[in-house]
């Protein structure tokens, strides 16, 4: 139990998708112009990162990694094809993500009008890769930590998805030099707040 | 009508050259920013990444531009995933084959070339219309331009965070405090959110420069 805690602050805080590695940065530019959408893609980064990360556990440990397919047969104990993973992660996610946009359509008609055009968007958004990747990189134990990593790094990125979107709201009405007005003035103010998050860094857990 | 028209006629050369400056993919199309944060702490994987993101964006923009109009549209995105993922595992061992430690310090940015908006960015915007040929010239392009920022980027991080360019010590060792100087590297430069902040003055610079660039 204190184990997933600690993967879960540390997924949100420490190693925050985008202030400690970037990923998800093309969404968050684009679509940090107003709080009302920003939130509304962030809930769904945050749920198809929970269903996403413990399913390509599942196909890491129980297809892809070398001596995984032991349970078929133990004839297939020495195939390892790990070589695989971009492509199969990318099929999962993109499948997924069609999944939870049929259901989401069917079933919570005022959430799916709020996504939008974001939830397909989000089968290309670096963050859901990403954290796949660094699901594989980590080596979890099971998949309960996986799953948490999924909702806490999700959760990392809703954070820093609304906080930007407030300042821009609040920065319209600023005296920015008119170069550095949209973009650049938004690239700086993501470092200042990257650097303000990497104080978390010194945390042990 | 195409074959009459030379290989590098002006159209052609625009193509090229545009994504260089007025529709640079990081500063204007604002694609592929995560990839171009996240490894340019120094100069070497920054050219590495660079050179890869270039060859996939040029082959997936051929294949994709040969396939456009046998591919339905509906499916039309898991195509392009495909096709990318497939050059990115290329790519990946090849890196792994032949530059195995700046392949370990890119480490999931390798595989995120996949998910790496100027691909799709393109694929969607250019690939889908036009010929194999003007479709290679746009990707060479857009590589190019992306190429241009990480190099830019990288070369200021690594000179003011390391106090070298490509691994090679450029301020003398004998500057250093340690050493009895008065000099000493900048760590924030290699810290992620200067990653950001040099950004953000390029942009600055070249909207300053570039006045039609500039958003309300």
């Amino acid at each position: 139990m204190e184990n997933l805690i600690n993967i879960f602050v540390k997924s949100i805080f420490i190693e925050n998708m985008i202030f400690a590695y970037f990923l998800g940065m093309c969404s968050y530019l684009a679509v940090s112009k107003s709080v009302k959408t920003a939130t509304g893609l962030g809930l769904a980064v945050v749920f198809v990162l929970a269903i996403t990360i413990p399913v390509n556990y599942l196909l890491e440990n129980y297809v892809l990694t070398e001596g995984a397919l032991s349970w078929i047969s133990p004839s297939l104990a020495s195939v390892d094809l790990s070589f695989l993973s971009f492509i199969m992660f990318i099929a999962v996610i993109a499948s997924m993500v069609q999944l939870v946009e049929m259901v989401v359509e069917k079933f919570a008609p005022v959430l799916y009008n709020q996504l939008g055009i974001f939830l397909p968007l989000i089968a290309v958004n670096c963050a859901i890769l990403g954290g796949a990747l660094f699901m594989q990189q980590k080596a979890f134990v099971n998949v309960a930590e996986a799953t948490v990593y999924g909702i806490g790094s999700g959760i990392g990125w809703f954070l820093a998805i609304v906080g930007i979107a407030a300042i821009r709201e609040r920065i319209q009405y600023s005296q920015i030099p008119a170069p550095l007005r949209g973009l650049g003035i938004t690239f700086i103010v993501t470092g200042l707040m990257g650097i303000a998050f990497m104080g978390f860094m010194g945390i042990k857990l | 009508m195409s074959e009459k028209e030379a290989l590098f006629s002006k159209k052609n050369l625009k193509l090229l050259t545009d994504p260089l400056n007025d529709s640079n993919p990081i500063t204007v199309q604002v694609l592929g920013i995560c990839s171009a944060l996240a490894v340019t702490a120094q100069l070497k994987p920054a050219v590495v990444m660079a050179i890869s993101v270039t060859a996939v964006v040029a082959f997936a923009n051929v294949i994709i531009s040969l396939l456009r109009n046998t591919i339905p549209n509906r499916i039309r995105i898991i195509v392009q995933l495909v096709v990318i993922a497939a050059l990115v595992i290329l790519v990946d061992q090849v890196l792994k084959a032949y530059v195995y430690d700046v392949s370990k310090q890119l480490s999931v940015f390798v595989g995120l070339i996949i998910t790496n908006c100027i691909l799709m960015g393109r694929l969607e915007a250019f690939a889908l219309g036009n010929k194999p040929w003007q479709s290679f010239l746009d990707g060479i392009g857009n590589g190019a331009g992306y190429a241009a920022i990480l190099i830019i980027v990288g070369f200021f991080r690594e000179l003011f965070g390391s106090g070298s360019i490509w691994g090679y010590r450029i301020v003398p060792e004998s500057w250093y405090i340690a050493n009895g100087g008065f000099y000493e590297n900048n760590g924030m430069m290699i810290l992620p959110p200067m990653a950001l902040i040099v950004v953000g003055v390029i942009i600055w610079v070249q909207r300053s420069r570039n006045r039609k660039l500039i958003e309300n």
